[in-house]
């Protein structure tokens, strides 16, 4: 099944920067709690048939610790701040000051989690909006820990005009310590990523 | 042989072989099975009713989904009055989620695929469905046992 619906490599390109901007002021944001270098990689901008997006995150069944915000406003749309658990129990402890050797994360380091994915959200997201002067209000952090696939499962469930494809613009983030890749993406919701690029002044092309 | 079945996808096999499909979150997977041909079929559907828009894949929805499964296992042998289904899924992932609409999904679906399942006269014999975890499941079409695997809570068979 080929998807009838295209980005034309002006729109990607726009995407990509949308990304770059968001994902290096989260990168910053998250760098300053740990009191660490934080690096990123070149975002991807990219329509991902629905069966391949938990790929990204080590494939459907990977299990994953998540946290999730929806966001509203000018522009609608899901975040995920995702990462094995390991790494979300290695960056839970340094945020924490003591790192547990048990399997689950507890009920502090879960806070502690979503807090993180909440400021890393926020700085993303004020910083598109000072860019493009789209008004994004993300929901409270939802937290889950469990497959990949039946998680990102929420960020696809509206009527898709491009048919079984996401568009995901996709960040991963490390620090120079051993946390391993964590990712940032954000999915407009279908639709949504003409008034991303009417935002940035482009027309998108059909 | 094991049939990989997709999100929003719908796929029917025989004897010998098993049906599979992957992370299933607040998406229901959906199992019909004919004991006496040993007919099975599996849909992943992902949304409680289609809009209006008629070039959508009908398998991403309970509505149109649960009829094009059943026209699948039909075309391959089956008997609608031996049909019986066992449904999975409609989890609601991110437990702490009140009042967020998107999170209801889960249960909602669970409902259309009760309904769809309902008006074609197919009962539901065994059903795993809510809670706030993900399940892998497999129909194995030599027995129509079903098989589930979850993170946090192992393995059964429905």
């Amino acid at each position: 099944m080929k998807s009838k619906y295209q980005l034309g490599d002006d729109a990607a390109d726009a995407l990509r920067e949308i990304g770059n901007i968001g994902a290096a002021h989260a990168a910053t944001a998250l760098s300053q709690i740990l009191h660490q270098t934080v690096e990123m990689q070149v975002p991807q901008v990219e329509l991902i048939p629905f069966d391949e997006i938990a790929d990204v995150v080590g494939g459907p069944e990977a299990i994953v610790a998540c946290v999730y915000l929806k966001v509203t406003g000018d522009l609608s749309g899901n975040m995920f701040f995702i990462q094995s658990l390991d790494s979300a129990k290695q960056l839970t402890g340094e945020v924490l000051s003591e790192v547990k050797q048990v399997e689950v994360l507890n009920e502090l380091e879960m806070s502690a989690l979503g807090e993180m994915g909440n400021i890393l959200t926020a700085s993303y997201l004020s910083s598109l909006t000072d860019f493009t002067k789209l008004k994004m209000y993300p929901s409270i952090p939802y937290i889950s820990i469990d497959m990949a696939q039946a998680i990102l499962t929420i960020g696809l469930l509206s009527d898709a005009p491009m048919g079984d494809y996401a568009l995901v613009i996709h960040t991963s983030i490390h620090n120079s310590k051993a946390m391993e890749k964590a990712h940032i993406f954000l999915l407009p919701d279908p639709g949504q990523e003409v008034v991303l690029l009417h935002a940035l002044g482009m027309e998108i092309q059909k | 042989m094991i049939h990989k079945v997709g999100m929003a996808d719908a796929k029917a096999a025989k004897d010998g072989d098993s049906l599979r499909t992957l992370g299933l979150g607040s998406c229901v997977g959906i199992t019909l099975y004919d004991e006496l041909t040993k007919v099975g079929g599996m849909a992943h559907i992902m949304l409680p009713v289609s809009n209006v828009d008629k070039e959508v894949n009908p398998a991403k929805y309970a509505d149109t989904g649960i009829p094009y499964l059943l026209e699948m296992v039909l075309s391959l042998g089956a008997a609608k009055p031996r049909l019986k289904a066992k449904i999975a899924g409609g989890a609601q992932m991110f437990a702490n989620a009140h009042g967020l609409e998107v999170i209801r999904v889960g249960p909602r679906n669970v409902e259309a695929v009760q309904e769809a399942l309902g008006k074609l006269n197919i009962p539901i014999v065994a059903s795993a469905v809510g809670g706030n975890f993900g399940r892998t499941i497999e129909l194995d079409c030599t027995t129509g046992k079903l098989g589930i695997r979850t993170a946090q809570y192992g393995e059964s068979v429905i």
